[in-house]
């Protein structure tokens, strides 16, 4: 690994999504508008408080996962992933430049989608809004680690749609939006406690109501910080620069 | 082969190499030296296995057995990755940056100076280009962007799987010169074709059919040998010689 290769690939990515006007869009406005959507339907009710802050956790997630594991992919089917696994540069300084430019999008999109859900759609944050700002950067970065590790196993565009399903979609069901994750059954419960996404929206919440102090948010985010890691690591390993 | 002498170590010695493309067997026991300073043509029908081959030199195909040393080390060793330029077969270039923009990444990734990018964009006759969107390039021009890539860093070794493909006969004949100034200068290539009149253009030729060799030897040498005109009509010659072993006749587990 090597800083310099790494930071020429995040800038790379990031000139390539400058030259892409949809992707942006993607990133940086549907959340917000899916926010907004959620806060619409349950305009008359005082439902959206509840569900707000996991909204703010959960389109960013996928968004990121989605963008990612698709941008990756591309370069694998153009042959550039071929040509830069045969020069000097690491597995770690691709996956990790990756992470550093879709982290930087992270953050500008996590402010805009917690900026619309607050200011826009009169969500209530009793807690810092600050720390609501970084559990939100945390969350949408764990979707592009997600991302990452995803593409990091799939070979083609249509294998990472597949994993939509079993990295993604469990985590939503379990993750305490449908159901809150104490009334879950035991089993299931402590299977969601393994979720990263589970502890990305209990901390949301907790700072959303300000219920918990700094140090269960912290804690929360010690643990979406080592998935993160976690996912950066494996993807990194599980890229061969030989293929069959 | 055993005639070849050299006073430096060739530039790719390949052993009894056996390499699967997929689930496919395509290179069985192939053997073959690739000398240094010389321009040398990989021809072969489609689906011979030019580019298996290519891919183990460079270092990003599995092998299943058999020994690749590429300027005196295993192939794919960390330290040969700033030695060899690779071009794969179909352009890869990012579609959604320049022409500038792309180098300057390749560039950054090999440690290449801001001068080595003005002097590949030169060498290939890419300036009026270079601010251009490669996704917005005809073929021939991305094909060049990926081959300006691979001269980055002037590296010792250039692996080029059919770098003039959809090329006019100007272009294609200023790139074959290129090729010959680089080995002038002490730089080894390895180009695969399918064009056989670019075969005359080569100092040696390998010829390929169904993962072996079936010729090492001149353009020159080639044709008096088989005692034909042009390199075509040798290769004809050389694959009536060499009675086929298309897998129809090839044992069960015989790879
Ligand atoms: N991506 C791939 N996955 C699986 N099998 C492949 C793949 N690419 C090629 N093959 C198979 O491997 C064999 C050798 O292919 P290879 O690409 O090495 O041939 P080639 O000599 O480069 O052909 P061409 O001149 O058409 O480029 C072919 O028979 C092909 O069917
Ligand atoms: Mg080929």
């Amino acid at each position: 690994m090597n800083p310099r290769r790494t930071l020429a690939t995040a800038g790379r990515v990031l000139t390539q999504i400058r030259h892409d006007p949809r992707t942006i869009v993607l990133l940086l406005v549907v959340p917000s508008l899916l926010i907004g959507l959620v806060a619409w339907i349950f305009s008359d009710t005082p439902v959206f408080d509840t569900v707000g802050p996991a909204m703010i956790a959960l389109f960013p997630f996928i968004v990121m996962f989605l963008v990612t594991s698709i941008t990756t992919l591309r370069e694998r089917r153009t042959g550039t992933l071929e040509r830069l696994l045969s020069m000097p540069l690491g597995k770690g300084d691709f996956i990790l430049g990756y992470t550093l430019a879709f982290g930087l999008l992270a953050v500008l999109q996590s402010a805009a989608a917690v900026g619309y859900a607050v200011w826009v759609c009169g969500l209530t944050i009793t807690g810092s809004i600050w720390l609501l700002l970084a559990v939100a950067v945390a969350d949408a970065v764990l979707g592009t680690a997600l991302g990452l590790l995803a593409s990091a196993f799939a070979r083609t565009e249509f294998q990472v749609v597949q994993f939509m399903p079993a990295l993604v979609f469990p985590q939503i069901l379990l993750g305490g939006i449908f159901l809150p994750r104490d009334q879950l059954p035991d089993a299931l419960r402590a299977f969601s406690d393994w979720l990263p996404l589970s502890h990305a929206i209990d901390a949301l919440q907790a700072v959303a109501s300000d219920s918990q102090d700094a140090a269960y948010v912290g804690g929360k985010l010690l643990i979406i910080g080592a998935w993160i890691v976690g996912a950066v690591v494996l993807g990194s390993i599980t890229l061969r620069r030989r293929t069959p | 082969m055993t005639l070849m002498v050299h006073r430096s170590a060739p530039a790719v010695v390949v052993r009894d190499l056996h390499a699967r493309r997929g689930k496919q067997p395509v290179l069985h026991g192939l053997s073959l030296t690739v000398p240094r300073g010389l321009v040398v043509g990989l021809i072969g029908p489609s689906g011979c296995g030019k580019t298996t081959l290519m891919r183990s030199i460079v270092g990003v195909q599995v092998v299943q057995s058999g020994a690749v040393t590429v300027l005196g080390r295993a192939a794919g060793t960390a330290s040969l990755r700033g030695r060899v330029g690779y071009v794969t077969q179909d352009a890869s270039v990012y579609d959604d940056l320049t022409v500038r923009q792309n180098l300057q990444y390749f560039a950054a990734v090999l440690g290449a100076s801001r001068d080595d990018i003005d002097r590949v964009i030169d060498a290939t006759d890419l300036a009026p280009n270079a601010g251009q969107l490669a996704g917005s390039l005809s073929g021939g021009q991305r094909s060049r962007v990926s081959l300006a890539g691979a001269l980055l860093g002037s590296p010792e070794l250039l692996v080029l799987d059919e770098p003039t493909v959809g090329l006019d006969p100007v272009l294609r004949v200023e790139l074959w010169a290129l090729f010959h100034r680089l080995a002038d200068s002490g730089t080894s290539l390895l180009v695969s074709s399918h064009v056989m009149d670019e075969a005359s253009r080569c100092d040696r030729l390998l010829l390929m059919r169904q993962g072996e060799v079936l010729a090492d030897d001149t353009p020159d040498g080639l044709l008096s040998a088989t005692g034909t005109p042009d390199v075509e009509a040798a290769f004809l010659a050389l694959i009536s010689a060499h009675p086929s072993s298309d897998p129809a006749g090839r044992e069960a587990g015989d790879s």
